[in-house]
C-alpha cells in the first residue's frame, strides 16, 4: 500500500517458501503530501475570501450649473431632518431645513450610538412622516428626507457612518450638502448652550 | 505468542488520489487568488453594513490618506499604459518609454505632475520611499482647472477605459474636506455614480435592513 517497504522479502509477503529477490516497493507514504496540500488550499480559500473589500454605492444628486433654481425640487419642512456633523464625531440634528433664520429650529446633539444615538432619530422621525401620511396630511408622494451637512471638522467616518444610518433605517431620500454658515452658528450655539466646546 | 494466525488487513490506504485531488484544488485556487496590489499607504476603512462586493476589474482606486494625501490607480497593465501615454501628450511631461513602463507595471501615483518624471524614472524600492513623503495628488474643488490634476488622471483613466468604476477608498479619520474635494471633483467631471470602500459589519437587529435581511 502506500508505503515504502523496506521490509526484507521475507515475512508475510513472502509466502510459503517462494524465494523472491529483495525487491523495493517504488510505493512512497503520500501521507504527509496530502496533510501539505490541504494545509495550503485552506491557505489559499482563506485569503481569496478574505480579500475581497465590500462596497457602499452611493449616487450623488445630477448636478448642473446652469440649472434654474425653479427646476430644483422643493422639499417640505414636514418631512425633513437636517444632520449636522461636526467634530469629535458629535451629530447635531434639527427637523425642518432650517432656512428661515428668524426662528431658528431646536438644535440637539447626539452621537452614533448603538442606543439613545442618532438611529433613534431617525425612526422617529420616519414614524412621524407615516403618521402624517396616513392621517392625510402629507400626500403618498411625500417621503421623509434627510439633509446631511458634514461639517469642516468631521471626518470620513461620520459620513461613512451617516450614510450607513440611512440604509439600516430604510431611508430612501438623502442629500449631502454643504454646510452654510447659519448651520455653524447652529452648532456653535449648541455648544455654548451645553456649556464649553 | 502460539495462537492461529488471524489474516490481517493493512491499514493504510492508498494516498495517490487524495493526494491528485488535495493538488488540483490546491491549482484551482492558486489561480483563482489574486493577491491584493500593493498599497502605497496603510488606509483603515470605516464599517458599513453594505454587502456589495468590489469588481475586480475596471476599477479606479482612489487612496485617501488620514492626512488627505491622494493616491490614484487603476487596475489593467495595457490600460495604465495607455493612460500614461494619453497623460503625457496632454501635459506634455516628456517621458521615455522606460518611464512609462515603469507606469504600467507600478502600483499607485502620489506625487504632482511636475514630480511624475523623476519618481518614475527611480527604483520600485526608491518609489516606495518617495511615497512615504510624497504630497499625494493635487487636487481642488473645481474640476476643470490646470490645478486639479486628480481631475485630469480621471478624465484621461475615463478616456482609456470608459467602463472604469470609481471607488474611493479613504481612511476613517480623514477630514471630511478632503474626501469632499474628490467628491466635487467628480461631480464637476459629470460622474455622480461612485463606490466607497469599507468593511463589513453586522447588521444591528430591530431596524429597517434587518427585517428586510430576514425576509
Amino acid at each position: 500500500m502506500a508505503e515504502m517497504d523496506t521490509s526484507s522479502g521475507g515475512g508475510h509477503k513472502g509466502g510459503s517458501g517462494v524465494k523472491k529477490p529483495k525487491k523495493l516497493s517504488t510505493r512512497i507514504d503520500l501521507t504527509p503530501m496530502v496533510d501539505l496540500g490541504f494545509l495550503l488550499i485552506t491557505f489559499f480559500m482563506f485569503t481569496t475570501t478574505l480579500a475581497k473589500p465590500k462596497t457602499m454605492e452611493i449616487n450623488m444628486p445630477y448636478k448642473d450649473p446652469n440649472m434654474k433654481d425653479e427646476e430644483k425640487n422643493k422639499i417640505k419642512n414636514s418631512v425633513a431632518l437636517t444632520i449636522l456633523l461636526s467634530k469629535s464625531h458629535r451629530v447635531y440634528y434639527y427637523e425642518g431645513i432650517g432656512e428661515d433664520p428668524t426662528k431658528p429650529p431646536e438644535v440637539k446633539v447626539t452621537y452614533f450610538s448603538q442606543k439613545n444615538g442618532i438611529r433613534d432619530e431617525i425612526i422617529a422621525k420616519k414614524k412621524f412622516v407615516d403618521g402624517m401620511k396616513a392621517s392625510g396630511q402629507l400626500t403618498a408622494k411625500d417621503q421623509m428626507t434627510v439633509l446631511i451637512k458634514p461639517d469642516s471638522t468631521s471626518t470620513y467616518s461620520d459620513l461613512v457612518n451617516i450614510l450607513d444610518e440611512m440604509n439600516i433605517n430604510d431611508v430612501k431620500v438623502y442629500a449631502i450638502i454643504d454646510i452654510s454658515q447659519v448651520d455653524r452658528d447652529f452648532i456653535k450655539a449648541t455648544e455654548v448652550a451645553n456649556g464649553g466646546n | 505468542m502460539g495462537h492461529a494466525k488471524l489474516p490481517r488487513k493493512s491499514t493504510n490506504i492508498d494516498m495517490t488520489a487524495m493526494c491528485d485531488v488535495a493538488f488540483l484544488l490546491l491549482t484551482f485556487f492558486m489561480l483563482a487568488t489574486k493577491f491584493k496590489p500593493e498599497e502605497p499607504v496603510v488606509v483603515k476603512t470605516p464599517s458599513s453594513i453594505s454587502s456589495i462586493m468590489l469588481p475586480d476589474n475596471d476599477v479606479m482606486l482612489l487612496t485617501v490618506d488620514t492626512k488627505g494625501r491622494i493616491f490614484f490607480a487603476i487596475d489593467n497593465k495595457l490600460k495604465r499604459k495607455a493612460l500614461i501615454e494619453d497623460i503625457n501628450s496632454a501635459k506634455g511631461l516628456n517621458l521615455t518609454e522606460s518611464e512609462m513602463n515603469s507606469f504600467a507595471i507600478g502600483a499607485s501615483i502620489g506625487v504632482p505632475l511636475n514630480q511624475l518624471k523623476s519618481y518614475l524614472s527611480s527604483t520600485p524600492e526608491q518609489q516606495k520611499n518617495i511615497d512615504v513623503s510624497a504630497p499625494g495628488v493635487p487636487t481642488d474643488t473645481v474640476a476643470t482647472s490646470q490645478a486639479n490634476e486628480l481631475g485630469a488622471w480621471i478624465t484621461s483613466g475615463r478616456m482609456t477605459n470608459p467602463k472604469l468604476r470609481v471607488c474611493i477608498k479613504a481612511d476613517g479619520d480623514a477630514s471630511y474636506p478632503n474626501v469632499s474635494k474628490i467628491v466635487k471633483t467628480l461631480e464637476g467631471l459629470k460622474v455622480f455614480k461612485f463606490n466607497l470602500i469599507t468593511n463589513l459589519k453586522a447588521i444591528p437587529p430591530g431596524t429597517a435592513a434587518y427585517a428586510e435581511a430576514k425576509h
